[in-house]
């Protein structure tokens, strides 16, 4: 049985209200104000095994019933639209050709939790796809998808676009309410977790953008239709984001579970130039490195964990045998220097030092003991930290030295790299 | 403390930051939005602006300046006409972005962070824009130019230059 994608949906007119309503879009929303009460809707998010799309994985129904019943404040919903972590460009496809997708998954997911005021936090930089999602949400408006007392139900939900100002650590999900209340993306201590004491102290529950353009499907075909595709523990498809040295970058959603031979070789067209394949990071930078061996590995969180990487955000950076692995490892430790909040010492120092010293590496000038101390580095910054990012910041320098210390011994010793890139920008 | 009087934000700006008073259940929530329409109108964040949107939307200055120190989008000092960004993160290095700077800096002849003589080209290297599938790629403005070549590159600036 052939995979048919439903996200990604080849739709020409999918970013308008007609082309997405004459294929189906708008039909969960009735039938889930009409036959579905908030709580059956959990039940329902819950029995498909849906886990969150952004990285962590975690399992978005029972994120959702970790809400208290009865705080007596308000309740919010805020999607995490703020795509930046490197390697990842699902959900931007996401919002400039199915607009009106991500906002019936938002109305779901609102509904669900019983939110009246959901808030898209947008990265600053994405323009176009804030106009499209604006426009879809006058659209919604216009038909009573959204405003007071949707299509009749008694159920209220506004929604208001946040755009953030070019921040990395927005996309975390403490950082991003921090923004979104005025201040720097700071993030914070957990516990209290959001669902407790989240956006102005209310409970709140931040969600992926992919995570809820699940909603609608999961609504109209049901749970046990979702757990058919995918495997036992990763449930459904999942938007792989394939960069570097491919015959064809882009987009694929597959089943989860599909290998990763499959999607490099069969969906991306195999390695440019008929090269041969050195080296891939399978989750967004932040994760472990993979080597070209390890490529039978299957694409859900259970696998990759078990191959010593992780799923991450799915942004699949194939890179092949020219790639100088030191170069690619202090462009990547430049990032996280770069995105670190400054609020933790040991990431605000220890990104800044893993950068210098494979900055000096790269440049000739390393010396044999700075191996050890950047994995030194690394040890220092995972698990001390406030948020996620300065333990981001460490695998892929970590495993590239554990792969290729072949290389940044040469490096050091000839003050050249090994391999060397040719011209790519022609 | 003398209150500004020069009328620096346009009507336009002006009226975008008004209705942002009820949006938010709390109005620091503003802040990240006033920003964005400062830079909207003067392509980099006015000091001066600044302190009016302040008075006009009632959030101390203190936040404004706060966040602009933060967010990395907005420059903080004037920039030409067109602020070129070329994304030089993992996915558009392995694709040649390096290349691509040196291309456009040659090209242009500045350096990173200068802006041509004309005041009509910025030209600054940044972190991940989340483009990694078309790469190389840099940002003009507003607008993602994708899957650049020499020969791209050089119709783009040409059009820009002709004012197209």
């Amino acid at each position: 049985m052939t995979f048919e994608p439903f996200l990604l949906r080849p739709i020409p007119d999918d970013d308008q209200l007609d082309g997405y309503m004459r294929h189906g879009g708008y039909s969960a929303l009735p039938r889930a104000l009409k036959s579905l009460s908030p709580e059956k809707l959990v039940q329902e998010t819950i029995d498909s095994g849906l886990r969150g799309r952004g990285g962590a994985g975690f399992p978005t129904g029972k994120k959702w019933s970790f809400l208290p019943k009865d705080s007596g404040k308000p309740i919010y919903l805020c999607v995490n639209a703020d795509e930046s972590e490197p390697g990842t460009f699902k959900d931007r496809e996401l919002m400039l050709k199915h607009p009106h997708l991500v906002i019936e998954g938002t109305i779901l997911a609102a509904y669900a939790i019983r939110c009246n005021h959901a808030f898209i936090y947008i990265r600053g930089e994405f323009a176009e796809e804030t106009r499209k999602l604006y426009r879809a949400i006058a659209d919604a408006e216009r038909k009573g998808f959204l405003g007071k007392n949707i299509l009749g139900s008694g159920y209220d939900l506004k929604i208001t676009i946040y755009r953030g100002g070019g921040a990395y650590i927005c996309g975390e999900e403490t950082a991003l309410m921090t923004s979104l209340e005025g201040g720097k993306g700071y993030p914070r201590v957990k516990p209290p977790f959001p669902a407790v004491s989240g956006l102005y102290g209310c409970p709140t529950i931040i969600n992926n953008v992919e995570t809820l353009c699940n909603l609608p499907f999961i609504v109209n075909n049901g749970a046990a239709w979702f757990k058919s595709i995918g495997t036992e523990k990763s449930t459904g498809s999942k938007i792989f984001c394939v960069s570097g040295h491919v015959n064809k970058p882009g987009n694929y959603e597959l089943p989860m579970g599909v290998s990763l031979r499959e999607l490099i070789y069969e969906h991306a067209g195999g390695i440019k130039n008929d090269r041969n394949l050195k080296a891939v990071i399978p989750g967004g930078s932040s994760v472990p490195i993979l080597t070209a061996d390890k490529i039978d590995v299957r694409m859900d969180f259970e696998s990759l964990a078990e191959a010593g990487s992780m799923l991450g955000s799915a942004g699949v950076i194939v890179m092949d045998e020219t790639t100088c692995m030191v170069h690619a490892a202090m462009v990547i430790a430049r990032f996280y220097e770069h995105e670190s909040c400054g609020q933790c010492t040991p990431c605000r120092q220890g990104t800044l030092w893993m950068y210098r010293i494979l900055h000096r590496i790269e440049h000739g000038k390393g010396k044999m003991e700075d191996l050890d101390l950047l994995l030194d580095i690394g040890d220092n910054i995972e698990g001390n930290t406030i948020c996620p990012l300065g333990d981001a910041s460490v695998p892929a320098v970590r495993t590239s030295i554990k792969y290729f210390r072949d290389e940044y011994e040469y490096h050091i010793k000839n003050k050249t790299c090994l391999v060397r890139m040719g011209e790519r920008f022609i | 403390m003398e209150k500004i009087t020069k009328n620096l934000l346009s009507e336009e700006s002006r009226r975008r930051i008004r209705e942002l008073e009820n949006v938010f259940p709390q109005k620091q929530s503003a802040v990240l939005a006033v920003l964005h329409i400062i830079y909207d109108q003067f392509r980099y964040l006015d000091n001066e602006a600044i302190q009016e949107a302040s008075e006009l939307i009632g959030i101390p200055a203190v936040y404004f300046e706060e966040a602009a120190s933060f967010y990395t989008m907005f420059p903080l000092k004037p920039v030409g006409k067109y602020l070129i960004q070329v994304c030089q993160n993992i996915s558009c290095t392995l694709m040649g972005a390096e290349e691509l700077v040196s291309y456009l800096k040659a090209k242009l002849g500045i350096e990173l962070g200068g802006t041509t003589e004309d005041r009509l080209f910025t030209l600054v290297a940044v972190e991940c824009l989340g483009s990694c599938g078309t790469a190389p790629m840099m940002q003009i403005n507003d607008i993602y130019y994708e899957n650049l070549t020499r020969q791209k590159v050089d119709d783009i600036l040409d059009q820009l230059r002709n004012g197209r």
